[in-house]
């Protein structure tokens, strides 16, 4: 719906789009099999991360709830040992 | 029959930062005090990082720079609020991070200790 409404098209158009998005997602972590997301590797995280130095959504990364959970607690730490920035302004 | 309670080594990794304007000989000086105080705990040390002076992200009370160290080790839950009331006395320790591991991430750093990948500039004192 939200497809439609920002981009006032018709719902077949929108559903088009949306369904594009979805098949290209997926999760990285268990198509990789990565177990353990480690927080003293901070190239690693960067690329969770965007310009500002925020956590990417899941609908963006596409990882899964499970995996999602894990790399935020994994980037905070990070943040905490100043391995990653709270916010920035060009990061990458 | 009195039930020994079962005591068992939990697996923990820390990592602190030494304020960046000390120098080399006082960073050898943290590092070795914390040992000390792992070793006195019986604690087995499984492996120790310095990953040397690294700029730091974002300034943390006015440095810019400091000295990090990576220790990895297995020991009784009791010495981890020692050491951590220790980090906190010691004012040259500006941020100290204690981690309790799964088995995934027991996994994770046997691999990452073998293949060397990481942040791995060895000290490597077992």
């Amino acid at each position: 719906m939200a497809i439609q409404r920002n981009m006032n098209i018709g719902p077949t158009a929108a559903n088009k789009i949306k369904n594009q998005q979805l098949t290209k997602k997926y999760c990285r972590f268990k198509r990789t099999g990565i177990k353990y997301i480690d927080y003293k590797d901070p190239n690693f995280l960067l690329k969770f991360v965007n310009e500002q130095g925020k956590i990417l959504p899941r609908r963006i990364t596409g990882t899964s709830l499970k995996f999602q959970r894990r790399l935020s607690t994994a980037i905070k730490r990070a943040r905490l040992l100043a391995l990653l920035p709270f916010v920035t302004d060009l990061l990458k | 029959m009195d039930i020994k309670p079962k005591k068992i080594k939990n697996n923990y990794e820390t990592t602190f930062i030494v304020s960046g304007e000390l120098t080399e000989q006082e960073h050898k000086d943290v590092s070795e005090k914390f040992l000390n105080i792992m070793k006195d705990a019986d604690a087995d040390i499984l492996n120790v990082e310095q990953w040397g002076l690294r700029k730091l992200a974002y300034p943390i009370n006015g440095k810019h720079n400091g000295h990090y160290t990576f220790v990895e080790f297995n020991s009784f839950g009791e010495l981890i609020e020692k050491l951590e009331r220790e980090f906190r006395y010691d004012e040259r320790v500006i941020r100290f991070l204690t981690v309790r591991l799964d088995k995934h991430a027991v996994a994770y750093n046997i691999k990452r200790r073998e293949q060397g990948f990481g942040m791995r500039q060895g000290l490597g004192a077992k």
